[in-house]
């Protein structure tokens, strides 16, 4: 029965972001789909952060790839010629439809993590944070001098409005699917092997460079692709979008969830995509000597996040998954028993 | 192109940028070395060095010398604060808890200060008598050029002094090399932790009022680059060794600096790029960096 | 020991040296180990006993000597490529993959000689669903063995002491190695459940055709199921042969009872 209550879900879900697309105002479409994007971009996320154990905190930058590689790519040939008017010749008569353009730069991304993670992998985990946020500033660095393709500081705007909700749930759905079922398969406990102890995995057989490198290329894919999405929603992009503070809010949806727990990032990246918003009338209306507070609800995540550590370091689900946690509600045990997660869910 | 004048400007140039490396990566390798976290908070220290300088002068109107100490000294006291009310309820967690906490400090401090200070960058006046300029032969420096380098230098060798002679200085060093090993001893592990972080957090916030001294510059964010580049600086001397720190910090001064004087004129505007390749291709060389020593997986 | 072997050895180490910051942990150590053998390795703490399996696992890279094991030339290679070639390892202090159930710590054993494709992994064709019932099941029937089938969904930490010693067993047999190394597997246990071990371990390396190390400190028990002893004592091997050679060697008395010799 399990096996098809996840077809049933994802059915589901996509059902409602139809209707919804049709229904709703601009503004909550557009919160809607925020949230869409940043589930992405968590649960891809925990994927490296919280079940492999490496502390990645490139997202931001495999972000900016993605959405620079699908604005370029998908930008209306004669749009071209005037915004990116020094475009090579070939990639200004260009123009790919939006889903290629996402599978492209979910590509280019992937390379740039097998890149970056080839040399920084072999090495103790946390080399890896200050690695992925040196690839950060590389990719900002980059989009503001390579002024041919990125418009350097400028940035590009004028983009095709492509996300809608049925994309931003579509893509969601599969971003989800495809991480839960890596988690529940022997690539996900050789991941969570290595998070818990490396050289033991090395000495039961696991490739541990393999695997670590396995999951920062999915990880970056997807979150080239929510990039992509992102770019087609708010249709503006600049060098500056793609900053310390998109990772940290990523990273803090993922630690308030719960490290290794799907629907803990799940669950954090709706409970990030609102605060804000329910924050920004906060900041703008709370005026401190006739300023407004902007940066309030970055501080009120960062004080959550400092919270969590302190008083919950599992986050709000720890590792467990939210079937797992319906189950043991209805069948109380008492013995402290493993996450039933192996195989045959989904 | 290439006269003296121009290659000497340019060495001041580096062992200006190389002091201030220096400064940042020394605290961050103490405590790494301790407590093996990559502190992402660090480079923010100096922020609130730069801010707390540019408020002393602006609005107390105190003396300049008072803009250097007064910041050390209130910035170590925010790293003390810092310890106490974050990391230590932390000890015994997994690294990975201080490293996402340090993440969270960062963001804390920069959207504190965007929050009450605004983001608009704040111009930085020097004092006359540092603004002044001296001419050597046809090289002109300015004072502040100088200090920077001697202030650096003397802070280094005060810190050499520390940790070589007195207690806890050495027991700072014995946490280092072997943490558990030094608590059963009979160190005081909780005091030298926050001894660590006070003089971490002392000597970045020097170097951000230094930095903005030097650049003109005050915003809520200017603090984060410049720490990630002492790590860089800290990993090529190797991670871990305060010798080490100083190395890096000058090797990447210069470094930098070269790129920008020597680089083909269309590529000086990716000097920050340079310095993160770098980073990658240390680690896969000699991840050890210069002077470290290569950690042990022990079974 | 003067019988000709009946068999090239499947263990062949030579000069096998290792140094940390100046002390030698390892010095000049050989080993010819024929097949089926079930060897102890005996010595005071910080004799190098440890240091040899981490060498002979890849987790240490020595500074000099050979290791060549079913043929093939093992130095330097990598801990899970040595564990593919067939040596498998348990760890003087337990470690486990503390917050995974006991039957996915198996399951990770077991896996690494399965070839898993990250399509089928993510597209689940049947045959996915059959490689993993299959895992489970030869997971199970490896739990048996080992008598942890009453406790395959708790998580791995929450197993008694003695428990924890056994599933460490399992997950290196489900690696299947040819080759087994235990690093004191009866520590901290009482009389009842080290004869019980013990009885297992020669158990297991009967029905497995297992090769066998034993590291262990309690002497009855190296002496009662060992066929071969090897000693050593700072670093160095001073001694080897029957349980009985050994046991009325003079080195290894003055060894044990810390005389100096010199």
């Amino acid at each position: 029965m399990r096996r098809w209550s996840g077809w049933l879900l994802a059915l589901v879900i996509l059902a409602l972001a139809g209707a919804l697309q049709i229904t709703l105002n601009d503004y909550y479409q557009r919160v809607l789909a925020v949230i869409a994007i940043n589930i992405i971009l968590a649960v891809s996320l925990n994927l490296t952060n919280g079940f492999t154990g490496d502390f990645s905190l490139g997202h931001a930058a495999f972000m900016a790839i993605g959405a620079y590689t699908s604005a370029v790519l998908t930008l209306p040939v004669r749009t071209k010629a005037v915004v990116l008017p020094e475009l090579p010749r070939w990639l200004g008569q260009l123009e790919v439809p939006f889903v290629l353009a996402l599978a492209f730069g979910a590509l280019l991304a992937a390379l740039v993590a097998l890149l970056v993670g080839t040399p920084v992998l072999r090495l103790r985990g946390h080399y890896l944070s200050v690695a992925t946020l040196g690839l950060m500033v590389i990719v900002q660095v980059v989009a503001l001098n390579w002024q041919p393709i990125t418009r350097g500081a400028r940035g590009i705007n004028g983009l095709p409005p492509f996300t809608t909700l049925l994309w931003a749930y579509g893509l969601m759905v599969l971003t989800v699917a495809v991480i839960w079922r890596l988690v529940n398969s022997p690539f996900g406990r050789d991941m969570i092997a290595v998070r818990e102890d490396e050289l033991a995995a090395a000495c039961r057989g696991v490739r541990v460079f393999r695997t670590r490198l396995l999951a920062f290329v999915i990880s970056a894919a997807f979150a080239s692709v929510a990039g992509g999405l992102w770019a087609h929603l708010i249709t503006a992009i600049t060098p500056a979008s793609f900053s310390f503070l998109l990772t940290f809010n990523v990273v803090a949806m993922v630690v308030i969830g719960g490290m290794g727990s799907i629907s803990g990032s799940i669950a954090g990246a709706v409970l990030l995509s609102v605060l804000p918003e329910l924050l920004r009338r906060v900041e703008t209306s709370l005026a401190l000597g006739g300023q407004p507070l902007y940066g309030l609800s970055q501080v009120v995540i960062a004080l959550l996040m400092l919270a969590v550590m302190i008083f919950r370091p599992g986050g709000l689900f720890g590792r467990s998954e939210l079937p797992d946690l319906l189950t043991r509600l209805r069948r109380p045990s008492a013995a402290p028993l493993a996450n039933p997660r192996t195989s045959s869910s989904s | 192109m290439l006269t003296p004048t121009y290659l000497a400007q340019q060495l001041v140039n580096a062992l200006n940028l190389g002091s201030l490396y220096a400064l940042v990566a020394i605290g961050l390798t103490m405590v790494y070395g301790i407590l093996r976290l990559i502190n992402f908070a660090h480079g923010d220290m100096m922020t609130l060095g730069a801010y707390l300088a540019l408020g002393i002068i602006a609005l107390l109107a105190l003396p300049v010398e008072l803009a250097l100490v007064l910041p050390m000294l209130l910035v170590a006291g925010v790293g003390l604060l810092v310890e106490r009310l974050a990391y230590r309820p932390l000890r015994g967690a997994p690294e990975v808890a201080m490293l996402i906490t340090s993440l969270a400090i960062s963001s804390l401090i920069q959207n504190g200060a965007t929050m009450t200070l605004t983001a608009q960058p704040r111009p930085v006046r020097l004092p006359s008598q540092l603004a002044q300029r001296i001419a050597i032969g046809e090289l002109s420096l300015a004072v502040m050029d100088l200090v920077i380098v001697a202030l650096a230098l003397a802070l280094m060798v005060a810190l050499g002094v520390f940790v070589k002679r007195t207690t806890i200085g050495i027991a700072m060093r014995a946490c280092s090399e072997n943490l558990r090993a030094a608590q059963l001893m009979g160190v005081d592990v909780n005091r030298v932790i926050a001894i660590a972080f006070a003089i971490s957090a002392g000597l970045a916030g020097v170097a951000g009022v230094l930095w903005s001294g030097k650049f003109g510059l005050v915003d809520p964010f200017m603090g984060f680059v410049p720490g990630l580049k002492a790590f860089v600086a800290a990993v090529i001397g190797g991670i871990g060794s305060i010798p080490g720190a100083v190395l890096g910090g000058y090797l990447l001064g210069f470094a930098e600096v070269l790129f920008v004087a020597f680089a083909p004129p269309g590529l000086s505007g990716y000097r920050d790029a340079f310095v993160f390749a770098l980073l990658l291709i240390v680690l896969l060389v000699r991840p050890a960096g210069l002077l470290g020593q290569r950690e042990v997986n022990r079974a | 020991m003067s019988t000709v072997p009946p068999s090239a050895p499947l263990l062949y180490v030579t000069q096998l040296s290792k140094a940390f910051r100046g002390v030698q942990a390892l010095h000049e150590y050989a080993l010819s180990l024929q097949p089926y053998t079930l060897l102890g390795v005996i010595g005071p703490n910080g004799a190098g006993k440890t240091t040899l399996f981490n060498i002979l696992t890849g987790v240490v890279t020595p500074d000099r000597g050979r290791i060549v094991f079913d043929g093939r030339d093992l130095t330097g290679a990598a801990p899970d490529a040595i564990c593919r070639a067939g040596i498998a390892r348990t760890f003087q202090n337990i470690r486990l993959f503390r917050r995974m159930s006991v039957l996915d710590n198996v399951k990770v054993a077991l896996q690494a000689r399965q070839s898993s494709h990250f399509f089928t992994a993510v597209l689940r064709p049947p045959r996915f669903y059959a490689q993993e019932r299959m895992l489970s099941e030869r997971a199970m029937a490896l739990l048996a063995t080992l008598g942890l089938d009453a406790h395959t969904n708790l998580q791995a930490d929450a197993l008694p002491y003695g428990l924890q010693r056994r599933l460490e067993i399992a997950m290196a047999l489900a690696t299947e190695p040819k080759l087994l190394l235990l690093d004191e597997p009866a520590a901290g246990m009482n009389p009842t459940e080290a004869d019980a071990l013990m009885h297992l371990i020669v158990h297991l390396r009967d029905a497995l055709k297992l090769t066998i190390i034993l590291i262990e400190h309690n002497m009855r028990v190296v002496m009662g199921i060992c066929e071969r002893v090897q000693v050593l004592n700072y670093g160095q091997l001073i001694a080897e042969g029957t349980p009985e050679e050994v046991q009325n060697d003079l080195r290894v008395l003055q060894a044990y009872l810390g005389a100096n010799t010199r």
